[in-house]
Formats: structure tokens, C-alpha cells, sequence
């Protein structure tokens, strides 16, 4: 959680003034979309518009809200992030979801582990691999076959009877 | 029937031997997540929900009591015996218990914690079952523009009233409004924000949210965070028996704390850990000792941990008789309901009677079997505080994503020749808008109930406004409706107030970060 210490340094908050646009666009793609929708006259009055429209309007609000609070420098100080372990964590997911289809879950989930394993400082990749394609493996057979869940197999999966 | 016959009746279902395998399955897989540093009650909840969808109802619910109390025990043996700064549930719970174990009392400090949790439970269980018949009743002569209101209570106490901004908060709280607009309109058919992607039209699952939040946010946010804290977990020393002493200066504080923290659970508002608070401080001010405050005084750890527990039965009061979530785990178990077709309220009540009362009588039963297991087990759990990071994290990441595909494992995205699972897309995405949030210092709570609870707002206040025939008057026509929206108003404007005049810092550390 947040210190909650005023952030002086950074008047105006650059990152607060981006928060606020993308609330704004978030705004406006609901109110286009919601524009486009044709509704019976019979339900237009409190019809599905109603809500997104109210929500929409608010989101606006809160925008113009975070661009005072951006001018103000009240958004919480923050350190500087380090983004190569993110990467890794996210190519990890990335990699585990377009495997999955095809090659399995244990080899899918393999290549996720060792990444976040990666990204925490654990290596090498060859080693991990493995032991988080052993770990996948009696997670898939525990729970496909224990649990009756259905999880994407592929060639490995498909030896298991 | 009265509340005895109904409560027997639970007990007899959920003594049967299979639903007590369920209850027994549910309280030890919710202690092992539960007791995993950095996954607190709301994300060992949904991460285990999806393991329960293959039973029949009652039995999943019956597990997922199980799981919901093992969660929380969970967590409070981690912050005793792992000093883990900034989760604000148990928080409280580290600053004496902490200290305790350092001075090789961990042993005492956990079974004050756990005696103290089974004995708050025990009776907030009782009272919940006393007390929900009653909310019922009142319940069931609400119209939809009081439950409309009644929500908007309960946006307003869930963002705003507490933190350290109201404008954070509120913003947390429209992003899940937002996402909750997605997908099919139930009362007219109608797609909204779908973007022509099938898979919206179902809408976005709240486990996923939960899960994509809590588990991949925080770990992006711990694995980019630049000041790796360093860890050391505590070996417990000694004997985990308590001494005579111990015994009579933790039972007044359990007491205390339940009586502190159940009031506060069962009120619409949200923010339970507020309850851990006001015990602690209760505690200290009446302490014999107060010199040892601050230096592992065991009153500090038994008062907040029965009041921690108190409140999260008395969230339930709010959740079974309103179908009103006021916290994360909450929210998720309403989400559990759901899965079976089920809608908490004053109809399921008297519908659904038994289903209802055997879940109550389980979580009887959960708290019973945690007083029993988990003594003697806690060797097993401090070894799995000490699983190093690298290995935790790629564990946790491995089970989001199991329960994700678990729940939805359909292959229907494609990129070029390859298939994938949009869920998971929807999980990567959400998981950095998670990370996103933290680094700003918005709270994760609000984005959770807003998904769940802002589509069963819009269907009462639509119901509302059919009826008036678009008279908006309708929402300010019953006295009940006034009285909430003067709560509701009170509980923004007076937060408002106190940050103004720099008394914000009390507010803040009352934050619901987790649960």
C-alpha cells in the first residue's frame, strides 16, 4: 500500500495526468458505445443505456478529479520500478497461453514457472524448466483426473490413459 | 420452525460424512494457501473456488466454509511468525505477535490466536444465525429503491470512507462498475461494451478479476519493487501451550474482540479490519501491563484476532440475508453462489432453507476442526513460510492460472494458427491493470465489488424506475431510502472533513487493502 506522503516532487504528476486521460477514454468509449446500441422505444426510458451512461458520466468526473489531484503533486510518492523482472513475468504468461493450445498444460505451465522463477533472480532457464514441467505435470494429473477439471492436454498429456 | 430447529437440522446435514470430508478438504487446502505469505483471505478464496465446482452445492459450499475460515487462520500464523508490513488485516496481529515470537513466545502467540479466533467464531456463528432470521424479516419488506440505496451505502463505505483518498477510491470503484456493464443485459438481451467478442457477451468473471488483481498484480509489483525486504521467518520455540497467566489475560480480550469486531462485520459497510483496530486500542487501555504494548503483549494479539474473526462472520449477515458483499472474500463467495444459480438474500432464506443453515452449521464445523488441526500441524505450516520467493511466485502464478482455466478453458482465441484461451488473456491484462493500481496507491477492494455488485444495483434501480414509470422521485419515496442516502452522505462527507483538517493518517491506516 501507498505511504500516503505527499509526492512534491513531481508537480505537476505526469503518470496522475495520463491516469485521468485514460479514465476520460474509458468515458468515451463507453458513451460511443453505448450510443451505438438501438433500443426499442418501449425501453428507452429506463432502458440498458441508463447505467453505462451514469457510469460514464462519473468516470468523466473522476478524470477532471485526478488532473486537480495531478496539479496538486497528492498522488502518493513512488519509487522507481525495475521492469526487466516484470518482463519476464509477463513474457512467461504470454508464452504459457499461446503454448497451452498446442503443446499442453504441463509444458505451457513449465515455461510460465521458470520465467517467474527468472524474474525473482532464479535460474538457469534449463534447469527450471524441468522441475516446473515435473510440478505442471502431477498439478494437471491431480486435478484432471482427481478433480475432473477440464485442462488443455496436448502430446504429453495424451500418453496418460 | 425456530432458529434452533433450523440450526439442528444444518448441524445433522453437515455432520454427514462426506460433507465433514468437504469441510475437512476445504479448512486444510484454505490454511496451506492461506498461510503462504502474500496471499491473503480474499485470494486464497478465489483461487480455490474453481476446486469446488464439481460438487453438488451444499457440498461446495460446505468446502468453501472450510476454506474461508483456514484462509484467515492462515493468515494470522503468517503475520506472527513473518513480520509482513503493509497487510493491513492482520496488521494489527504482527505488531504484538510478532514481537512475541521474537522473544520465542511464538509458540503462546499462535495458540492465543488460534483459541481466540475459534472462540470468536464460535460465537459470531452463533449470533450470525440469530441475527440473520431477524435481517430477513426486515429484508423482505424492502422494495427495490431501498436496495438500491442500501448499495449505494455500500459503494459509498466500501471506496470512500476509508483510505487515503476518496478520489482513488471512487475511481477503483468505477472501474469495476465499468466492467460490470459488460456482456449480455439481463433484462432486454441486449449486448453492451462486447465489441463484438463472443466471449464478453458472458461477461468478465469475478474470480478472474480476483484473481488477476491479487495474485499476478502483486506478484508483478513485489518482483519490479527495487527494495527487496528481507524476510525472516521465526522458528517457533518452546512449548505452543499456553501458561496460566496467558490464559487469563487472553480471555477477556476475546471476548472484547468479538464483541468489538462482529457489530462491525455485520453492518452493510465494509472495512473489516477497522474492528482489529478499536481491539487493540480497547486492549491497551485496559491492559494490566500496558508497559509490554509494543513489546509482545499477548492481550494485543487475542483481542484483534477475535475481532478480526468476529467481523468476517459478521460479514456474512450482510452477504446471506441482502445478498450485499462488503469485502473482496465476500464478494467472491457471492460470486461461488452464483456459479450454482443461487442469489443470497431474504428469498434464499426461504427458499433454500437447508442450504443455507447446513452452510452456517459448517462453518461450525470448520472452525471446530481448525482448533484441532492446526496445532499440532504447525510445524507443517512454518515450513511452508519458508519456500523461497522465487519458487513461491512461480507456484502462485501456476495456480492462477489452473484456477482460471479450471473455471472457463475454452480455446477460443486465436493468433494466427495458434489457438489460446481468451480468459487468460483477460487475466494477463487485468493482472497489470492490477499492478497498475497498486503503484498509484488505488485500493483493489472497490474494483471487485463494483464488478459483482454493480449489475445487481442496476437491476433494482431499473425495477425501481419501471415501477414509478421513469418517476426518478421513486428512489427518495421511502423513509428507509432517506435514511440510507443521509448515511450513505455522512459516511463520504465526513472522511472529506477529517482528511481536510490532516487527520487523514487515522483514516489510512484503517484502509481495506486486502480483504
Amino acid at each position: 500500500m501507498s505511504s500516503g506522503e505527499p509526492n512534491l516532487a513531481r508537480r505537476p504528476d505526469g503518470a496522475a495526468l495520463v491516469i485521468a486521460l485514460v479514465l476520460a477514454a474509458i468515458a468515451a468509449v463507453i458513451i460511443w458505445q453505448t450510443s451505438q446500441m438501438r433500443v426499442p422505444p418501449i425501453q428507452a426510458r429506463v432502458g440498458p443505456q441508463v447505467f453505462p451512461y451514469a457510469i460514464a458520466g462519473g468516470l468523466v468526473l473522476l478524470s477532471i478529479g485526478t488532473v486537480i489531484s495531478a496539479l496538486r503533486g497528492s498522488f502518493p510518492a513512488r519509487e522507481k520500478d525495475n521492469y526487466g523482472p516484470m518482463l519476464w513475468i509477463i513474457g512467461g504468461l504470454i508464452g504459457q497461453m499461446l503454448l497451452l493450445g498446442w503443446a499442453g498444460f504441463s509444458i505451457g505451465t513449465a515455461v510460465l514457472f521458470a520465467f517467474t522463477a527468472k524474474g525473482f533472480g532464479r535460474g538457469p532457464l534449463w534447469q527450471t524448466i524441468p522441475i516446473g514441467f515435473v510440478l505442471a505435470f502431477a498439478i494437471w494429473f491431480i486435478f484432471s483426473r482427481g478433480l475432473q477439471l477440464s485442462l488443455p492436454a496436448g502430446p504429453i498429456e495424451r500418453l496418460i490413459p | 420452525m425456530d432458529t434452533f430447529g433450523l440450526l439442528a437440522n444444518g448441524l445433522s446435514a453437515a455432520l454427514q460424512w462426506q460433507n465433514l470430508l468437504y469441510a475437512l478438504l476445504g479448512v486444510t487446502l484454505g490454511t496451506a494457501v492461506g498461510v503462504l505469505p502474500g496471499i491473503g483471505p480474499a485470494l486464497t478464496v478465489a483461487l480455490l473456488l474453481p476446486v469446488t465446482y464439481k460438487l453438488d452445492p451444499t457440498g461446495s459450499l460446505i468446502m468453501f466454509a472450510g476454506i474461508y475460515y483456514g484462509g484467515m487462520y492462515g493468515g494470522s500464523t503468517t503475520s506472527i511468525l513473518l513480520n509482513t508490513p503493509g497487510e493491513s488485516a492482520s496488521i494489527v496481529t504482527a505488531l504484538e505477535g510478532n514481537k512475541m515470537a521474537r522473544k520465542g513466545r511464538g509458540g503462546p502467540a499462535l495458540a492465543t490466536a488460534a483459541i481466540g479466533s475459534f472462540v470468536a467464531g464460535l460465537i459470531a456463528t452463533v449470533a450470525l444465525a440469530f441475527l440473520a432470521p431477524w435481517v430477513v424479516k426486515v429484508a423482505l419488506s424492502f422494495g427495490p429503491a431501498d436496495y438500491f440505496a442500501l448499495m449505494v451505502l455500500a459503494f459509498v463505505t466500501v471506496s470512500a470512507a476509508f483510505g487515503d483518498s476518496a478520489l482513488r477510491g471512487i475511481t477503483a470503484l468505477f472501474i469495476g462498475l465499468g466492467l460490470g456493464v459488460i456482456g449480455i443485459d439481463l433484462q432486454t438481451g441486449q449486448a453492451r461494451l462486447a465489441f463484438g467478442i463472443p466471449d464478453l457477451l458472458d461477461g468478465i468473471e469475478v474470480t478472474t478479476l480476483a484473481v488477476a488483481l491479487f495474485a499476478i498484480g502483486e506478484t508483478l509489483s513485489i518482483a519490479a519493487s527495487r527494495t527487496q525486504i528481507k524476510e525472516e521467518v521465526l522458528a517457533v520455540k518452546g512449548s505452543v501451550w499456553m501458561t496460566l497467566e496467558d490464559w487469563k489475560r487472553s480471555w477477556g480480550a476475546w471476548l472484547r474482540g468479538t464483541v468489538i469486531g462482529f457489530p462491525i462485520g455485520a453492518m452493510p459497510a465494509g472495512g473489516a479490519e477497522i474492528g482489529t483496530f478499536f481491539s487493540y486500542a480497547a486492549e491497551r487501555r485496559l491492559s494490566k501491563h500496558p508497559e509490554e504494548f509494543g513489546h509482545g503483549a499477548i492481550e494485543g494479539v487475542a483481542g484483534p484476532e477475535a475481532a478480526n474473526n468476529a467481523s468476517a462472520a459478521g460479514t456474512l449477515v450482510p452477504l446471506l440475508t441482502l445478498g450485499l458483499p462488503t469485502s473482496a472474500t465476500a464478494a467472491i463467495m457471492l460470486a461461488g453462489f452464483q456459479q450454482f444459480g443461487l442469489q443470497p438474500g431474504p428469498l434464499l432464506f426461504a427458499n433454500n432453507a437447508p442450504l443455507v443453515w447446513s452452510l452456517i452449521a459448517s462453518l461450525l464445523v470448520a472452525n471446530f476442526m481448525l482448533l484441532v488441526l492446526n496445532l499440532p500441524l504447525i510445524g507443517l505450516w512454518v515450513k511452508l513460510l519458508t519456500i523461497p520467493r522465487p519458487w513461491l511466485y512461480a507456484g502462485i502464478l501456476s495456480f492462477a492460472t489452473l484456477g482460471t482455466l479450471g473455471a472457463n478453458g475454452a480455446m477460443s482465441g486465436r493468433l494466427g494458427p495458434i489457438p489460446f484461451s481468451f480468459e487468460l488473456l483477460i487475466l494477463l491484462a487485468f493482472g497489470i491493470l492490477g499492478y497498475g493500481l497498486r503503484r498509484f496507491g488505488y485500493p483493489i477492494a472497490p474494483v471487485v465489488i463494483g464488478l459483482i455488485l454493480g449489475p445487481l444495483a442496476e437491476q433494482q434501480l431499473r425495477r425501481a424506475l419501471a415501477i414509478s414509470q421513469g418517476d426518478p422521485m421513486v428512489l427518495v419515496h421511502t423513509p428507509i431510502a432517506i435514511t440510507l442516502y443521509i448515511i450513505a452522505a455522512a459516511a463520504l462527507l465526513i472522511p472529506l472533513y477529517l482528511r481536510l483538517r490532516g487527520k487523514g493518517a487515522v483514516l489510512q491506516q484503517m484502509a481495506a487493502d486486502e480483504d
